[in-house]
């Protein structure tokens, strides 16, 4: 299969004959390595855009030796490459890196693709079967409707019943195994009037053409069953597709570490570190595991856990926390915790439990079939008793119990609510929000209060420097000399922004890195420093701040703020537009988060809030009657986005962060969240006029069912036309 | 009336010939990646020989 390579090149004698036969030995490597286990890696292509793309990856994939097949699904953004044993996914990546194509590694076992899949096959496959039934049973109908009569129509219905039966049977299925779930734990649910209505239908249809009689409901029974399976599965691809967005988010992120063994490097999986391994985490690398710094100095980023945008010194005997990010010195670590133990998940078992508290949101379609299931049973039962005590004759009794079920056929609620969720979530996913719990459009629809976390949610948590123009030329010259070189985020943003206002670098001697502190060097004869305040002799101050130290002269700060996350302030001020309370929580210095606040232009801030001060502001906020939106990134927002009312973290947030929330903003940009709580109110008015609409319907019909005048036509007439407008409607979502 | 007993199965069989082709598509995982498949079309890679796995 790495036939996709070979045939480009082997049809046309290409200009390097090694090419041809590179492709023959790697074939009979594939041949040899067969009966190996093999392997599959998953890689993401974000930027995939065009037609010859797809090739292009694949040829690119496929050049590769080791490669068995590669294809591209470019509805996912994803390829699925079968691999010999021993191929790493790194290689694979820097070869699409180089043939021009960024792609990221896939945790293949965080994605359940197959999983969501069968069950759309599923659900997919039944609707097929309700469909074909139904336009067949339908033509059949028609010419009973136009006047057949006597032994055709008898032998009508009795076709009719031959195809509807076994496919009411096999299409109707979820909801057959749905209702009686719910009536043995003794609830009513909407699927017990919808099983009630087929097996009514079908029963006293089968039993009228029996005896031969005029009306039978096998259309409306199998028409029922399509329109409602309809629904489900625009309700399942909805969710499969934010499962799988979601499943992506999580899967990108492979947990791998590097164990030291025996003086030896491994990479393994994080799940299988215990406590006592000794793990190096690199410069740039997420600590993976709670532990204590055995070897190594650096700078630790705890922005995520706690914040905090001021790196904090790491060196040896210093516990770390899972989440926190090394900055420039390698570091080794003694595991204290890993796993299930770690502090990562102790904070995802809370979360766990806070979930129980939304689950208790009772969805508007919960609400609309606890009143309408008891009415509707009640109604009917009430009919066929009334007409039986009237007249005497079970027969009518039992037919006008059922039309009367058939008439307020939930179609038009089973296709209320998923129609809407539909449309809007499908909008919103074009502007980068991505919907991950069903009820979370509605429950964004009823917020009246924005909490925001500051750093990494309104801010990129990446560093930009302040003040520049107030330094001296040389100083900044030999600011960028010494800043050049370093992978430390403030030393990275110091030299951009010398180097944007082009001033050319001094010349050093000597110049090292000194993890953990900074940046050192000879310059003219003398030592220069650009590091941690107490390392190049000043007093450290509140802000964040990197210091260069001259022999023989008084160190000088560069100041440093967070970066703005783009769309912030338009955010903020859609929001405000949108009649919401904003507000800043977060656990940052007072003096930096005052600032802040002021460029976006929220009023109300609070800093230096513990992650339990979030929830519990976030509690006293729902218990005043109010309901929040939280918008969060780091772990100690997580309580905080659990609790709220409804949540929301951009992509980049930790992975249980985005766990814990509602909604995950997909792009840098953060502007779409004021349209979303507006989308999401839209939403909810046109499921509330959905409802009205199948009201209606039942207000009209039902009576004319009561008095016995409903006919089969007149009920496939009101199912149609009622699921139609409902449909219609949904469209309408802005 | 009698073509009825013509006219039914045949509507039935060509019915039941479509289910069946849907039924092979949804298995042969042809709706797995329909935006992809729309550009596959376009691109001339396989125009002269199909390709053999």
């Amino acid at each position: 299969m790495t036939d996709a390579y070979t045939d480009a090149f082997t049809d046309a004698p290409s200009a390097c004959p090694a090419c041809a036969a590179t492709p023959m030995a790697r074939r009979q490597a594939a041949a040899a390595a067969g009966e190996a286990q093999a392997g599959r890696v998953m890689l993401s292509l974000p930027e995939i855009r065009c037609a010859g793309c797809i090739s292009g990856v694949e040829k690119a994939l496929a050049a590769e030796p080791g490669v068995r097949s590669a294809r591209v699904n470019f509805t996912l953004k994803r390829a699925t490459v079968e691999t010999d044993p021993g191929v790493t996914p790194a290689r694979l990546v820097a070869a699409l890196d180089r043939a021009g194509h960024a792609a990221h590694e896939l945790d293949a076992s965080a994605l359940s693709m197959t999983e969501t899949d069968r069950a759309g096959r599923d659900l997919l496959m039944r609707l097929a079967v309700a469909g074909f039934a139904a336009m067949n049973v339908m033509l059949l109908s028609v010419a009973v409707w136009s006047g057949a009569a006597d032994a055709t129509r008898d032998l009508f219905h009795w076709i009719s019943a031959a195809i509807a039966i076994p496919a009411v049977i096999f299409s109707g299925r979820p909801f057959y195994v749905s209702a009686w779930g719910a009536l043995r734990k003794g609830r009513l649910n909407m699927d017990v009037p919808i099983t009630l209505a087929i097996v009514l239908a079908v029963g006293t249809s089968l039993w009228e053409t029996s005896l031969s009689g005029k009306h039978a409901y096998f259309d409306a029974a199998i028409a029922l069953v399509f329109f409602l399976l309809g629904g489900r599965y625009l309700d399942h691809r909805t969710r499969a597709v934010a499962r799988s967005a979601a499943e992506e988010l999580a899967a990108l992120e492979v947990p791998r570490a590097w164990r030291v063994a025996e003086g030896r490097e491994e990479e393994v999986r994080v799940g299988d570190l215990a406590a006592g391994d000794l793990v190096r985490v690199k410069p740039g690398g997420r600590m993976p595991v709670d532990g204590e710094i055995v070897a190594g100095t650096s700078e630790l980023d705890r922005g995520l856990l706690t914040g905090e945008t001021r790196p904090v010194f790491a060196g040896p005997g210093q516990a770390v926390s899972a989440g926190e990010v090394n900055l420039t010195g390698p570091l080794e670590v003694r595991v204290t915790a890993a796993g299930r133990e770690s502090s990562l998940h102790r904070m995802a078992d809370l979360v766990a439990v806070a979930e129980s508290a939304k689950n208790r949101y009772t969805s508007l379609a919960d609400r609309a079939a606890g009143l309408y299931a008891p009415g509707v049973h009640i109604l009917s039962a009430l009919a066929g008793i009334g007409w039986w005590l009237y007249t005497g004759d079970l027969r009518l009794a039992l037919n006008i119990a059922a039309a009367v079920l058939i008439i307020t056929c939930p179609c038009a609620l089973g296709l209320a609510v998923p129609a809407v969720t539909t449309a809007a979530s499908g909008r919103l996913f074009r502007h980068g929000l991505l919907i991950k719990d069903g009820t979370a459009l509605e429950r964004l629809a009823e917020v009246d209060t924005v909490l925001f976390d500051k750093t990494g949610t309104l801010t990129l948590g990446t560093p930009e420097v302040t003040g520049l123009d107030a330094h001296a030329r040389d100083d900044l010259a030999l600011a960028r000399a010494l800043a050049e070189g370093s992978a430390h985020p403030l030393s990275r943003a110091l030299a951009e922004a010398v180097a944007a206002q082009g001033i050319a670098p001094v010349t050093l001697e000597a110049h090292r890195e000194v993890p953990g502190y900074g940046a050192e060097a000879i310059w003219q004869g003398r030592t220069v420093r650009l590091g941690r305040a107490d390392w190049v002799g000043a007093a450290p101050g509140e802000t964040t701040a990197a210091w260069l130290g001259v022999e023989g002269r008084a160190p000088v700060a560069f100041t440093f703020a967070d970066r703005l996350r783009p769309g912030a302030r338009e955010a903020v001020d859609g929001l405000k537009a949108a009649g919401l309370q904003v507000a800043l929580v977060s656990g940052d210095a007072a003096p930096a988060v005052a600032r802040f606040a002021a460029s976006v232009g929220i009023d109300d801030w609070t800093a230096e809030v513990l992650p339990e001060g979030k929830a519990a502001r976030v509690e006293a906020l729902h218990s005043g009657g109010a309901k929040v939106l939280f918008v969060g990134d780091g772990l100690n927002d997580t309580a905080a986005l659990a609790a709220a009312h409804a949540s929301i973290s951009p992509a980049t947030a930790l992975d249980a962060a985005r766990t814990a929330s509602d909604i995950v903003l997909l792009g840098a940009d953060i502007a779409p969240l004021a349209g979303a709580v507006t989308t999401a109110r839209s939403a909810v008015r046109r499921i509330r006029e959905n409802f009205a609409i199948a009201t209606w319907y039942n207000v009209i019909a039902v009576p004319i069912a009561i008095a016995g005048f409903a006919t089969p036509l007149a009920a496939a007439l009101a199912m149609s036309a009622s699921s139609l407008t409902v449909s219609l409607n949904a469209l309408r979502v802005r | 009336m009698e073509v009825l007993a013509l006219l039914i199965p045949v509507a039935l069989v060509l019915g039941g010939i479509g289910l069946a082709a849907f039924y092979w598509a949804v298995r042969s995982d042809q709706f797995d990646d329909p935006e992809g498949d729309a550009r596959r079309i376009l691109d001339d890679e396989y125009d002269d020989s199909p390709r053999g796995d």
